[in-house]
């Protein structure tokens, strides 16, 4: 197979009203790896997630997922290999957690069998108590909703991860919790992922790579280490030095 | 859990079922059909008109109390009814609109290119008065319809009926000069209670009427000669003179056979000693030509089965054909913002008819009985039911729209499985509202010969029978009651509990 990338931006372009969301974005997705969207508040980060899953469509440019180009009529066979979570969890109130995650298969017509064996592969990795799983989501802690969300996401075995600050609602120790749980099962499953988050140590954590955005344009990408080393620019620094003080005053790590 | 459409063929058999009713058509055995006012003498006469025609050999179906002048005449014209007793008065000024038409061969020609036959006077002319507490007249000096100039604090309590014909109030302000303000609407029975509490100076009445001797009225002297003449006559189609001579001939004999002094009397075994207007018709036939005639008496719980079949057969047809057209209504007006503010638009405008006028609209397209009914009810029904699902379904969130786009389900797939489930608390107290509205409305379909519990609302209010009122008012609230606990246990098993325990 031709190695495409697993998102390709060309040219993108996003208007709400007479404002650019995102400017003329190229940019590239890269098999296996997990891309973090970073940047300020309104800075485009969550348009680009959902130009991707095909909940808005460039208004310039051209955007490709694999060799298919994202259009409303080839959008739908697409969704179904990708996976979606956002920061609430997004879960249907009227369903159980099971129902939700269980939703798309049975509409696929899967089997009982294959489902309940993919449900329960999928409760262990995250593991999500069993007796939950006929709870409503307004029974369930937010930490649970996300991992509900997950599995719904993850429930056809999605080639690609898309996350939008999958972890923003939740209090700081949970939160750190599902970090090193996030982490553990993008190794194990080498799945694309690409994540949205505000928070700069979230995103030296688990990305491999990192897109910072301003203003809907792309400043720089690469590593963490690539932008505390050489910043491309001022921007850079300053979006870096205004979530540094937690690492300086608890590690004493020296950046820049 | 899972919302399934209604079966398509299960809606089509629903509307095609309302509108399956056909207008009345002409065979050779037909069923005679006899009308009557909502008053007491017309329902006398209509029963007179019903016993003879019955001892004639004629099938004849009576529907006592349809309404007032245009419901009548509405459905005589167009077959519903075959024959009804009129005043010729009230055929100038009201039906035709033509003061011209003021003698019997006057009415008779007017009438005779519509298809319509007009029997000789029966004897008695009840014209309108204005009426007064006698004590009152003689303190004020009033013997005069002029008389009122003189005292424009008078308050006036009128029948609606008289208050909006050209030879009732409005013309009889403009002929005498009446200076006053304070005049009322109100329903003619009520009016004579209101006079004799005091709460009114002056009423409308006819002069056949039953209570201006119990009351101890003064008519005052129409000395402008305002008021046309009201012989009394029976209206029929023509066509009965071929297709049941039988019927004409049979109700010919009542021609100058009734005195203003045998109506007053009648109306006063009705009114004031509660005599069945049927038993009174009898006992009249009974004096004036040796009929016997047979008056069925029917028991509260038979009368109770029929009223509750009539009520309940509006409410549900009605009821379920606005489900099936509200619901998807409110779908469409949610998807679609600009048809959805018009359809918004359209259904609150239904509801701003007053029910009564919505009932009469529907005479003419459809004629009396149960299909106007429905329909109007039908139409009252959609409103609450289409603002809910719109509401229901706008106010779903967008996180969870969205979730539902993108985990990939098909446009079908979100509405039947996301969306409607979603708002279904909301669709239903939509449909819990219009069900509720729908049973206490139906009981004004009584007035256009629908039935149901309005039926001895409507006669008790005429006959001022509390006993007949709550035969109708109590079962009424019954059944309002038992529909909304009905829709509460129907939330329970249809609404998700996810959705009651409070939102995530």
């Amino acid at each position: 197979m031709v190695s495409h990338p697993v998102f390709h931006f060309r040219g993108v372009t996003k208007r709400f009203g007479s404002i650019d969301a995102v400017h003329r974005i190229d940019l590239s997705v890269q098999r296996a790896e997990t891309t973090v969207l970073i940047g300020p508040s309104g800075c485009g980060k969550s348009t680009l997630l959902r130009l991707m899953v095909g909940l808005l469509y460039p208004d310039e440019g051209h955007l490709q997922f694999e060799e298919n180009a994202i259009t409303s009529e080839t959008i739908n066979g697409l969704r179904r290999r990708m996976g979606y979570v956002i920061q609430d969890g997004g879960l249907f109130p009227h369903l159980t957690a099971k129902q939700n995650v269980l939703l798309m298969a049975r509409q696929l017509g899967w089997q009982k069998d294959r489902r309940e064996e993919r449900l329960e592969d999928l409760r262990r990795m995250t593991r999500f108590p069993p007796d939950a799983l006929t709870r409503f989501p307004a029974e369930l802690s937010g930490g649970q909703r996300q991992r509900v969300s997950l599995m719904r996401a993850l429930m056809l075995d999605p080639e690609v991860l898309l996350m939008d600050e999958p972890l923003g609602a939740l209090d700081p120790m949970i939160r750190a919790e599902l970090q090193e749980q996030l982490k553990a099962i993008f190794r194990k499953l080498q799945k694309t992922v690409v994540l949205v988050t505000h928070d700069l140590s979230e995103a030296g954590f688990l990305g491999d790579r990192i897109v910072l955005l301003r203003d809907g344009r792309i400043v720089q990408q690469g590593t963490l280490e690539d932008m505390l080393r050489t910043p491309k620019s001022e921007f850079v620094t300053e979006f870096i030095n205004a979530q540094r003080t937690v690492f300086d005053g608890v590690r004493g790590d020296s950046v820049g | 859990m899972r919302w399934r459409p209604p079966s398509a063929t299960a809606l089509l058999a629903t509307l095609l079922w309302v509108g399956a009713f056909p207008s009345t058509v002409a065979s050779e055995d037909r069923t005679i059909q006899i009308g009557s006012k909502s008053f007491t003498e017309s329902i006398i006469l209509g029963a007179m008109l019903t016993q003879l025609s019955r001892a004639a050999g004629a099938e004849v179906n009576y529907r006592s109390g349809l309404g007032g002048s245009r419901v009548l005449w509405n459905a005589l014209l167009r077959g519903d009814i075959d024959l009804y007793p009129e005043y010729t008065g009230t055929i100038g000024e009201e039906i035709l609109s033509d003061p011209s038409v003021d003698t019997w061969s006057a009415v008779h020609e007017a009438l005779a290119p519509k298809g319509i036959a007009v029997s000789k006077s029966l004897g008695f002319d009840n014209s309108y008065a204005l009426g007064m507490r006698e004590e009152e007249a003689e303190r004020l000096q009033i013997k005069t319809i002029s008389d009122l100039r003189k005292h424009p604090e008078l308050r006036f309590g009128f029948s609606n009926e008289f208050m909006d014909r050209r030879d009732g109030w409005p013309g009889l302000r403009d002929d005498y000069h009446l200076p006053q303000t304070k005049v009322l609407g109100m329903e003619h029975d009520l009016a004579y209670r209101g006079l004799s509490a005091g709460s009114i100076d002056v009423i409308d009445l006819y002069a056949t009427d039953a209570e201006i001797k119990y009351y101890d009225l003064r008519l005052l002297e129409d000395d402008l000669h305002f008021f046309p003449s009201y012989q009394a006559v029976i209206l029929y189609r023509s066509e009965l003179e071929s297709e049941a001579p039988e019927v004409v001939a049979a109700i010919s004999r009542l021609e100058g056979r009734i005195s203003e002094s045998d109506m007053i009397a009648m109306n006063a075994e009705a009114k004031l000693e509660r005599i069945p207007e049927s038993e009174v018709a009898s006992r009249f036939l009974n004096d004036a030509f040796g009929m016997t005639t047979e008056v069925q008496r029917t028991d509260l719980w038979k009368r109770l089965r029929v009223t509750t079949g009539d009520q309940l057969f509006l409410v549900t047809v009605s009821l379920a054909a606005a489900i099936c057209v509200a619901v998807p209504l409110g779908i469409l007006a949610a998807r679609f913002r600009r048809l959805g503010q018009g359809i918004l638009a359209a259904v609150g405008i239904v509801q701003t008819i007053p029910s009564l006028a919505l009932l009469v609209f529907m005479i003419p397209l459809l004629g009396i009985g149960a299909p106007p009914a429905i329909a109007a009810l039908f139409l009252y029904s959609l409103l609450p039911i289409v603002r809910n699902t719109h509401a229901g379904l706008h106010d779903i969130p967008i996180q969870i729209t969205e979730s539902a786009v993108a985990l990939g389900l098909s446009r079908r797939a979100r509405l039947w499985l996301v969306e409607l489930p979603m708002a279904s608390r909301s669709i239903l107290a939509g449909i819990k509202t219009s069900a509720v509205i729908n049973v206490g409305t139906a009981t004004l379909a009584a007035l256009i010969g629908a039935g149901g519990y309005g039926q001895p609302i409507l006669t008790g209010i005429r006959l001022d029978d509390v006993g007949l009122i709550m035969e109708g008012a109590v079962p009424a609230a019954g059944l309002a009651i038992l529909v909304q606990g009905l829709f509460e246990l129907a939330e329970r098993r249809l609404v998700s509990r996810g959705l009651r325990i409070g939102s995530p």
